[in-house]
């Protein structure tokens, strides 16, 4: 039985509904709250400021330094607080992912903090997770070239849906699931993050990365309201 | 940074009985409480206490019991201040404040009596249940403690057992029972006394808890007709005199019956 | 006929401009063709203008560019500012003034003669201090104490506010502070980075003070702002005043 239907209702290329707010840290010089369908991300940015210790320096540039953590409850099976290999490899992709699109060279040994932690997961937590840094890059008035939106695109049997959940990611029939988080950046539609987890034909990457493309221009729509409607 | 003159400016202010923020001294931030902020855990709090916000999640899992006591549950309290919550906060190992912060919070639930910890056992010598409350940060400004110990018993009281099944022996973690936590009446509410120069005030902004050079904190139940203080700790490295702290514990009495109005007002609400 | 046509057709279009004060977000088109310069906060990528930064629109007819928001203060040569004493080196002192870099105050840049060993009885760490911006440079940024108005700060409250906010908490000429200067009886020094210092008589008055600088900040995007403030200052300064009086 080929998986026609999702576990949720949803259409193949329908995103959860999706919540979120800006300015949700105050303390913080920017921050965003991010909710898709069942999965929660807060971000918050400090920053620029000055990057101790000096040796880290680029002295070219400003540097964007993530944190990705997930808190001990977001989860089922309780996780426990500290760093994991998980969390820093995710920090190190959504850093690599965040750069391309901030304009830090006009701010040498600087560096903007950004911090990202999942308060409830349902799978797609690192794109969550973007999708919340961006907008707190933004708040924080970071200079930035584009905006950045992400979706977990999936595999699920044969069919390729956008936007996850974890009953998704744990499907076993047929050909079983496969997850692809990618990002695109909002004007120039270039990925700076792309990761993928199962079995997929090459000839299907393709499919999988255009429907990302669709999905994210609809995201980065509800970014732009969720800054707009701040003031 | 901190400033030289704030010192200064709020003792002066304190002088006149007034705060920067047009509190007067014994007077509470608005507290405001959101239920199940998280939805995987057993029971999820987030409590803002002006503008200052803490997360509680309640997680449960089963453990063997601790040798003196072979048929009772166990609990652990962490606090977590999370760098997003403020610019002052880095990431590494917890730093002493937030030790500090999660054991005072522990000692009072734990002495309380609020939680049942006999009904947590599931077979003597060999299983009982562990009740895991994580506290983190999300917004500090001021008063995390006081904060971090409202959401951790509300959480508590929120909070619905798993499903555990006897003939695997295992947790289902994900499905819920319609079970509350074994509490009792005994629920410790936490006050804080913060004491700037001659002053004391509660709930003190981020500015004023840096420059104050002590405080008290009281953690209070009252089971029966008496109020009942469970712990207590003195910290920084000011003294208090007998005067102080009886002044301290009698507003501490008024601060209590608020809390515990306002606590049964949130409780209420959530039906 | 003709004439009192274009009259109107320019005061519409004033009119249609300050209620059209449209926010944009980074990557924004904001404008195409060769016409119009990329102006501060935007850049130009082929045929279109794009926005890099969050803030109000400000578009004329050969420019346009962004008004931020949000995001640190961006230090400006001639710039008043406040700032925190955070290390004392051997020729000044390295000052924090919320920008991303720290600033730095030479001791000759004092108005009064300093000794090497003295340094610290003048500004420690911790001091507060209102300093002019006279130099920036890539990664520096060089300030003086001469001058009227500039020197340490004693006593008083300090307010943070959103450095972008300042422009509207100023007000055209200084007209919107003063306001509030003379509604409350108080010293009030507007850093351009944000920070604001209130000296007054009575800590009432500086507290008067600061809500009503508060009130502005909270509203600096609404139309008709100075009535709004003229309006809230009336309602909400103290009849005690009043009273004092009839005692």
């Amino acid at each position: 039985m080929s998986y026609t239907k999702r576990s949720d209702g949803r259409k193949m290329d329908e995103l959860r509904p999706i919540i979120t707010k800006v300015g949700v840290v105050p303390s913080a010089d920017g921050s965003a709250m991010f909710a898709q369908g069942d999965t929660i991300a807060i971000a918050s940015v400090h920053g620029p400021r000055i990057l101790n210790p000096r040796h880290q320096q680029d002295p070219g540039r400003g540097l964007i330094r993530v944190h990705y953590n997930m808190l001990p409850f977001s989860v089922s099976d309780r996780i426990r607080p500290g760093l994991s290999r998980r969390s820093q490899e995710i920090s190190k992709v959504t850093e690599w992912a965040l750069t391309p699109v901030v304009m830090l060279d006009d701010l040498p040994g600087t560096v903007v903090d950004v911090h990202i932690n999942i308060q409830q997961a349902n799978a797609g937590t690192r794109c969550a997770g973007i999708n919340a840094a961006a907008l707190a890059l933004a708040h924080a008035g970071i200079p930035m070239k584009e905006m950045i939106s992400a979706v977990a695109i999936g595999k699920i049997d044969d069919k390729i849906v956008a936007d996850i959940t974890k009953e998704e990611e744990d499907y076993e029939e047929g050909e079983g699931a496969t997850d692809i988080p990618m990002t695109f950046l909002s004007n120039s539609e270039e990925i700076s993050l792309l990761q993928l987890d199962g079995k997929i034909q090459l000839k299907r990457l393709k499919e999988a990365l255009e429907a990302g493309k669709k999905a994210c221009k609809e995201i980065n729509k509800i970014q732009e309201k969720a800054l707009k409607e701040s003031i | 940074m901190k400033y030289n003159i704030t010192k200064k400016t709020i003792e002066k202010y304190l002088d006149e009985g007034k705060r920067l923020d047009g509190r007067k001294p014994f007077d509470h931030r608005d507290v405001e409480v959101t239920f199940n902020i998280s939805k995987h855990a057993e029971g999820s709090v987030g409590v803002k206490i002006g503008k200052t916000e803490v997360f509680a999640g309640i997680k449960m899992a089963t453990q063997e019991p601790y040798p003196d006591h072979e048929n009772e549950g166990t609990m652990m309290t962490t606090m977590e201040l999370l760098p997003l919550s403020s610019p002052d906060f880095d990431y590494g190992p917890p730093r002493i404040n937030a030790i500090e912060m999660a054991r005072i919070i522990d000692r009072g639930i734990r002495e309380s009596g609020f939680i049942d910890f006999h009904k947590l056992c599931i077979k003597e010598g060999e299983k009982v249940w562990n009740i895991f409350i994580d506290l983190v940060s999300i917004n500090d400004d001021g008063n995390l403690i006081d904060a971090g110990a409202l959401a951790a018993i509300l959480a508590l009281k929120v909070a619905k057992m798993p499903v555990y099944d006897e003939e695997t022996e295992m947790v289902k973690h994900g499905e819920f029972t319609n079970n509350s936590l074994p509490l009792t009446d005994k629920m410790p509410i936490t006050i804080t006394f913060n004491k700037i120069g001659d002053q004391v005030i509660i709930d003190p902004t981020k500015q004023e808890e840096e420059v104050a050079e002590g405080r008290l904190t009281v953690e209070i139940s009252k089971p029966d007709k008496e109020e009942i203080i469970n712990a207590m700790q003195k910290g920084g490295e000011a003294t208090l005199s007998v005067e102080e702290v009886d002044k301290m514990l009698d507003e501490a009495k008024k601060i209590f019956k608020n809390i515990n109005e306002l606590v049964d007002k949130e409780l209420k609400a959530k039906k | 006929m003709k004439r009192s046509k274009n009259k109107m057709t320019e005061k519409e279009k004033k009119e249609t401009k300050s209620e059209k004060r449209q926010i944009v977000i980074p990557g924004e088109i904001i404008a195409k063709g060769d016409d119009v310069l990329p102006g501060d906060w935007t850049i130009r990528k082929d045929k279109d203008i794009i926005a890099t930064r969050f803030g109000v629109l400000d578009k004329s007819d050969r420019l346009v560019k962004v008004m931020p928001l949000s995001g640190r203060y961006i230090p400006r040569r001639g710039n008043v500012v406040i700032g925190v004493i955070e290390d004392l080196t051997m020729k000044g002192w390295i000052v924090d003034i919320e920008a991303p870099y720290s600033a730095f105050l030479l001791l000759k840049e004092c108005p009064m003669f300093i000794k090497e060993s003295e340094m610290d009885s003048v500004y420690n760490v911790g001091d507060l201090f209102v300093g002019k911006i006279f130099n920036v440079g890539r990664g520096s940024i060089d300030l003086t104490t001469k001058g009227r108005g500039l020197g340490k700060i004693k006593d008083g409250i300090i307010i943070k506010v959103n450095p972008n906010r300042v422009p509207r908490i100023i007000g055209k000429e200084g007209s919107m502070i003063k306001l509030i200067k003379t509604a409350s009886d108080c010293e009030i020094t507007v850093g351009q980075n944000g920070l604001i210092w209130i000296k007054g008589e009575e800590t009432e008055d500086e507290l008067f003070a600061e809500k009503a600088i508060n009130f502005v900040n909270e509203n600096t995007i609404v139309e008709g702002l100075t009535e709004k403030v003229e309006d809230w200052l009336k309602k909400n300064k103290k009849s005690s005043k009043k009273e004092e009086k009839k005692e």
